[in-house]
């Protein structure tokens, strides 16, 4: 009886996906695959950004975190927040206390005060988080904070956007998905999801910031270098993980070594061969 | 199971006598783990995943309740303390990723437990309450793993929420008034965070007590083995400890290994960005798409894309994404091949490979997302799934005609058996 049952049961679900599959197939024969604009001209190889963070024994270049850090500071920070980081955070990119807190007062924190309770404006403590960036323009700037960790292909696709703003879109896309075409305070970047984003190129020219190691501010260098500030950012514990991985595996594997030589010693004479 | 020729707990010291005599605690360790649980002497590595699974457990709860003393349940401040947890926590890092790579893992381990259990027949008579309790288990692991990923309240967990809970709303007359009920709203809210809280953190421990459930009812007939013959004689079994605790033992380093290698060096690499992206219910994201050991469920409910009969689509979607799990319940009376393991069973075997082949590209649809061609591949590879289970086994076990099976466990093993010569011989 059960058999019988199941048997029907199983006939009515083939029958029900046979129709999906029937009605489905003559769609498909009228529409054709789908052909999005995504899928034809969205650029998902994504440029090759080489960090010293990567790999098992990826480790920060503290140097260029601070460069990062500089134009987060000079560029980004006027449209996008980064709430997520606290200042005192910033001492392990090498800055020293002094520095922090230097860095943290000049950020004005709308906070309570300790004797009135009233909410007052006062300098930033290194304590604090970096404060909200309110934005008043088009578009809706995320925070960067999990930028990285957010977005498929991490710092390199942080990397190709901000390199990756193109004058001309292809006569060729216009043609095919004339609804792509850039619209107004709309720029084309085939980075971007849906090819037009809202964010003017932001590093449009070389030397927006003037790096206090002297590096050369070029629009290469700073894209980089902001693109591996915003790794640390979103994972700031990854050298402490990186390092204790490396000795927690090398430890599993030799007591794993350990535990298949008891196991042999233990079965060497039941297996009987 | 006791077998006539199992091991007697003994009490070596007198401190463990008087515990004995009062609450016979290490007797029955001893007699779930240790030297008095005889087990059949041919398991293959497939049987360790038993063991592995409830080391995961372990792994799920020691991680989870610690994190949850530092997770805020509140829509205005979990995603906050999950980053808090991240950035502020002494190892929190190492605890979240440890956890969520954890779920993952445990997934893993089970799903190679079930294909065990489908491979070897270990589902059949007398162990079908082992494998009716295996499929709770399973229900509640689906259950705890889902609410666990809405916590965060990133976007995917949103919209997980969105979607999954949507999903009653296709149930005709109640459907609506059921799933606000379930939300305790109109969308996820702040009543829903709280309540998958407060579930994610009592399911775990409803999961052990059918763990416990399921062990013991494995321990009446005791565990099954790759050919499915009975144990007959001593020669057949070894006892648990030490020969099991040994092999149990190194598995579940090599498992630590490449567990640590995805929380240590890749602990994103199963999870969706999205879910670093703050939880936004005026923002729909592009592709909705559930952790991958959801995919293949997910693929079936999807390809149900048209009306039937009287049935809406949405509906017999539904109804075939829990029936995918719920027709395991009955697969001890679908199947009534006598025969035990799929080594003796030729035909069923070819059948289970395509299933397995079947469920991977279930899993691979469930990913992409829902547009052709993988709407047509997802319903034919759908209808193989429910003919397997529904048509193709009840008629297999019925015609097939099964290869010899080995004597006993020990013959099998060393390719004789006195005890098998000497009823030659008589006869």
């Amino acid at each position: 009886m059960i058999r019988i049952i199941s048997i029907l049961t199983g006939l009515f679900f083939t029958a029900a996906l046979l129709w999906s599959l029937t009605l489905d197939t003559i769609q498909l024969s009228k529409d054709g695959l789908p052909h999005t604009v995504e899928k034809a001209y969205v650029n998902h190889h994504l440029k090759d950004l080489k960090l010293k963070s990567d790999g098992i024994f990826g480790k920060f270049d503290k140097a260029q975190l601070k460069r990062g850090f500089e134009v987060y500071q000079g560029v980004c920070a006027s449209c996008h927040s980064m709430g997520q980081v606290s200042y005192r955070s910033l001492a392990a990119l090498g800055y020293s206390e002094t520095e922090v807190k230097a860095i943290a007062a000049k950020a004005t924190v709308s906070a309570k005060d300790p004797l009135t309770g009233e909410i007052k404006d006062r300098p930033g403590q290194p304590s604090d988080k970096f404060p909200k960036v309110i934005y008043a323009g088009v578009g809706n700037p995320p925070d960067l904070s999990l930028i990285t960790k957010a977005r498929h292909g991490g710092a390199a696709y942080v990397y190709s956007l901000l390199t990756g703003y193109e004058a001309q879109q292809p006569a060729a896309l216009l043609k095919e998905f004339p609804d792509a075409k850039t619209g107004e305070n709309m720029h084309y970047n085939p980075y971007f999801a849906n090819l037009n984003i809202a964010m003017a190129p932001p590093l449009a020219s070389d030397d927006l910031v003037t790096y206090t190691d002297g590096t050369k501010a070029t629009k290469d260098q700073m894209a980089q270098d902001v693109a591996a500030f915003l790794v640390w950012t979103a994972e700031p514990e990854l050298e402490q993980r990186h390092q204790t991985g490396l000795w927690w595996v090398l430890f599993m594997l030799f007591a794993t070594v350990l535990g298949y030589m008891s196991y042999r010693n233990i079965w060497a004479e039941k297996k009987g061969h | 199971m006791s077998f006539p020729w199992s091991k007697q707990y003994t009490p070596s010291h007198p401190v463990m006598t008087w515990l004995d005599e009062k609450l016979p605690l290490p007797r029955l360790v001893y007699n779930a783990v240790g030297g008095g649980y005889e087990v059949p002497r041919n398991l293959n590595y497939f049987w360790n995943f038993g063991f592995l699974a409830g080391f995961c457990l372990v792994i799920q709860i020691v991680t989870g309740v610690i994190l949850a003393m530092h997770y805020g349940g509140d829509t205005s401040v979990a995603f906050n303390s999950t980053e808090h947890i991240m950035r502020d926590v002494n190892w929190g890092w190492m605890l979240r990723y440890g956890h969520a790579n954890g779920a993952a893992a445990f997934f893993a381990v089970i799903y190679l437990h079930i294909f065990r259990g489908f491979y070897y027949g270990s589902y059949k008579a007398p162990r079908e309450m082992i494998w009716l309790l295996g499929v709770v288990i399973f229900l509640l692991m689906m259950a705890t793993a889902f609410m666990g990923y809405v916590l965060p309240w990133g976007q995917m967990s949103y919209w997980a929420a969105q979607v999954i809970t949507g999903l009653f709303s296709s149930i005709p007359l109640v459907g609506d008034p059921l799933r606000e009920w379930l939300l305790g709203g109109f969308a996820p809210g702040n009543a829903t965070l709280n309540r998958f809280f407060s579930l994610h953190f009592l399911l775990p421990f409803v999961i052990l007590g059918v763990v416990i459930l399921h062990i013991w009812s494995l321990h009446i007939p005791g565990s099954s083995n790759p050919t499915g013959v009975e144990v007959k004689s001593e020669s057949d079994t070894v006892p648990f400890h030490p020969y099991y605790t040994a092999k149990d033992g190194w598995t579940v380093g090599l498992f630590m290994v490449i567990y640590s290698l995805f929380v240590f060096y890749m602990p994103n690499a199963l999870g969706h960005p999205d879910n670093y992206i703050p939880a936004n219910p005026m923002q729909t994201p592009a592709h909705i798409v559930p952790e991958w050991y959801f995919w293949p469920f997910y693929a079936i409910l999807r390809s149900f894309t048209q009306n039937f009969l009287i049935f809406d689509a949405k509906l017999l979607g539904v109804l075939a994404m829990f029936a995918a799990i719920l027709v395991w319940f009955f697969l001890p009376w679908l199947d009534k091949s006598p025969v035990r393991s799929a080594t003796y069973r030729p035909l069923y075997r070819k059948f289970f490979w395509l299933l397995v082949v079947d469920v991977l590209i279930l899993g691979y649809l469930g990913k992409a997302p829902a547009e052709q061609p993988y709407v047509l591949i997802s319903q034919l590879a759908t209808m193989y799934y429910f003919l397997h289970f529904l048509v193709i086994v009840p008629i297999v076990s019925s015609i097939e005609r099964p290869d010899p099976l080995p004597f006993s466990i020990t013959e099998s093993v060393l390719g004789s058996d006195g005890a098998a010569k000497l009823t030659t011989t008589k006869s």
